[in-house]
């Protein structure tokens, strides 16, 4: 792979959409306050659990809400590039448009990932960022290399496993053509992200662990920032992540095969 | 000698299709037990297509016409038989294959809607990892070739179907392909756009020798780019061969239609021996053999007082007409 040729595309891709997006500039501003009213609404609907609860799953109000954080942080990137991309790959198939990027000489999976961008999932992002600076001086964590070292691990598999999981319902459209509800069912289960693995009952906590594991996603990288994390689940967060990295990669190569394009 | 670019041996390619009765009955047991059925929608076809040549496919709706392109640039998988594309198995869509190709389909585009077509083909430009200077010098190149200058610089939602296409092909060429696989290109093009395409592509075939695989529905398309036609008929192959010798076969005669001076030298041309098609006062309407048509016509204007002479070609469209709903044509 050349990598200083995907990193020039990139750039372009970068460029394109920002442009693109920047034609409407009423649709960034919704979206601007969208993001804010919904971090606002999530703090609050926290707020009314812990109301009558000082700890929910051994969870108190000011560590929920580094899980809160970390959902929004993942919110956003899954805003800014899975959203805008992965449901492309369902209009690509449907209207046939794959056939273009498959004649690329480039690979098929990142441009799809990659190709476009939401500029107002960033401002999810900063958002996310600033209230886990908030949580972290209100529980007064301490910042050192280990600490910076595990919570970027842990950060950057629960992207690839959320990458993972959009990219494998989204591959299924090869087959089914139309997937939107998948996509829904997807999204709705990720709002559980926004709670404590602990505060659900033990079949549900199975469930979210083995089956769709949202809660890797969200809980372990809180409790790498609370320093009560294990290193066992650090280190099956790690292998699946790289599961769900490689199986979608897969998944898509020999979904590919069974791509029969669009008639005209 | 010119050598073979595609080489196609007892290709044929079967889909998995599912059929619904109507109703609501129909939907519900649709719904809950699809019935597939593989169908085969090409069988067993054979042609080779030479570096620089123009092929024109015809055929029905539904013949196989697309899915041959398709297999052709390596986006569907063969059920049985072999493709060789400039040396390439197609459906490995390696690198250096793809960087020697292109599809170009009249339906659908490329183009990023909300920007202006620049945009895009710099972006193209990139994945083709071109520089900067040399896509800069195809762009003005291939756009003084389109004759496209102020629409590059437009959003591509605000320009016309006849820019938008010229500017499609700018995207799709930017990297200078050797094979264009062209799927019905002129498709809800006015008359203009259409010519200036086809004048356009005439233009590209000559300049760089570039191999044109082309479908499409419009006849002047076919009859003014290609000499060559591949026919298919329900995924086989009817004819292969040149246009001319087809059009020839299938339309052997020829309509004159004379203006005598008088309907006295009507008459007299009536009864000399030619095929005469109908008669009204001094005009007369003489069917007559290609084989024989210069010669009859000479006879004509030398021994009868004509005044005027009109020569009737048969419509192609209708003659091509013909060959959609036939199996096989021997010439």
């Amino acid at each position: 792979m050349n990598l200083r040729k995907y990193l020039k595309v990139y750039t372009k891709f970068l460029h394109t959409s920002l442009a693109s997006e920047l034609e409407y500039k009423t649709n960034i501003l919704i979206d601007l306050i969208t993001a804010i009213l919904s971090l606002i609404g999530s703090i609050f609907l926290l707020s009314i659990f812990y109301q009558n609860n000082k700890s929910i799953g051994g969870w108190e109000f000011e560590e929920a809400l580094i899980i809160q954080g970390i959902y929004t942080i993942l919110n956003g990137i899954t805003n800014t590039w899975f959203n805008p991309n992965l449901t492309e790959i369902v209009k690509h198939i449907r209207e046939g448009t794959l056939d273009f990027v498959l004649l690329k000489p480039i690979d098929s999976q990142f441009f799809i990932s990659l190709k476009k961008i939401n500029p107002s999932g960033f401002l999810e992002i900063i958002l996310g960022f600033c209230l886990l600076l908030i949580c972290m001086i209100i529980n007064q964590i301490n910042i050192n290399l280990s600490f910076l070292c595990l919570s970027l691990i842990t950060m950057i598999c629960s992207i690839f496993i959320l990458y993972g999981l959009w990219f494998f319902i989204c591959t299924t459209t090869i087959w089914f053509v139309k997937t939107w509800n998948a996509i829904e069912v997807l999204r709705s289960f990720l709002y559980i992200g926004r709670f404590p693995l602990d505060s659900f009952s033990f079949t549900l906590r199975i469930f979210f662990s083995v089956f769709i594991p949202i809660a890797f996603i969200t809980t372990i990288p809180s409790e790498v920032f609370l320093g009560v994390y294990q290193l066992w689940k650090i280190l099956l967060e790690v292998a699946v992540a790289t599961v769900f990295l490689m199986t979608s990669r897969k998944f898509w190569l020999f979904a590919l095969k069974s791509y029969s394009s669009a008639s005209s | 000698m010119v050598k073979n670019i595609i080489d196609v041996r007892n290709l044929s390619k079967s889909f998995d299709i599912s059929s619904k009765e109507p109703g609501l009955k129909g939907t519900i047991k649709h719904f809950f037990r699809r019935q597939t059925k593989s169908l085969k929608v090409i069988k067993d076809i054979s042609f080779e297509i030479k570096e620089g040549e123009i092929v024109g496919f015809l055929g029905a709706n539904g013949a196989g016409k697309t899915t041959i392109l398709k297999m052709l640039c390596g986006l569907i998988y063969p059920s049985e038989g072999s493709i060789l594309v400039s040396g390439y198995l197609p459906f490995r869509r390696k690198e250096n294959f793809l960087k020697n190709i292109t599809l170009i389909m009249g339906q659908k585009q490329q183009l990023i809607w909300d920007l202006p077509p620049i945009e895009s083909f710099y972006l193209n430009a990139s994945i083709y990892d071109l520089d900067k200077f040399e896509a800069k010098k195809r762009i003005k190149k291939l756009s003084e070739m389109l004759e496209i200058d102020e629409e590059l610089f437009i959003p591509v939602r605000k320009l016309s179907l006849g820019q938008r296409m010229k500017s499609e092909l700018l995207a799709a060429l930017i990297h200078e392909p050797n094979i264009l696989f062209l799927d019905e290109p002129t498709l809800g093009l006015d008359i203009n756009a259409q010519r200036n395409l086809r004048k356009f592509l005439q233009k590209y075939n000559k300049e760089t020798n570039a191999t044109i695989c082309l479908t499409s529905h419009y006849m002047k398309d076919i009859t003014s780019l290609c000499k060559r036609v591949i026919c298919v008929h329900e995924g086989e192959i009817s004819y292969d061969g040149k246009l001319d010798l087809l059009l020839k076969k299938l339309s052997p005669v020829k309509e004159i239609l004379v203006v005598c001076c008088s309907e006295k030298d009507a008459i007299k041309l009536e009864n000399s021996g030619f095929t005469v098609k109908n008669k009204i006062k001094n005009e007369i309407t003489i069917k007559i053999e290609n084989n024989s048509f210069t010669s009859s016509l000479k006879t004509i204007l030398n021994n009868f007082d004509i005044k005027d002479l009109y020569i009737n070609e048969p419509p192609v469209d209708e003659i091509i007409g013909k060959i959609l709903v036939k199996k096989s044509y021997d010439i």
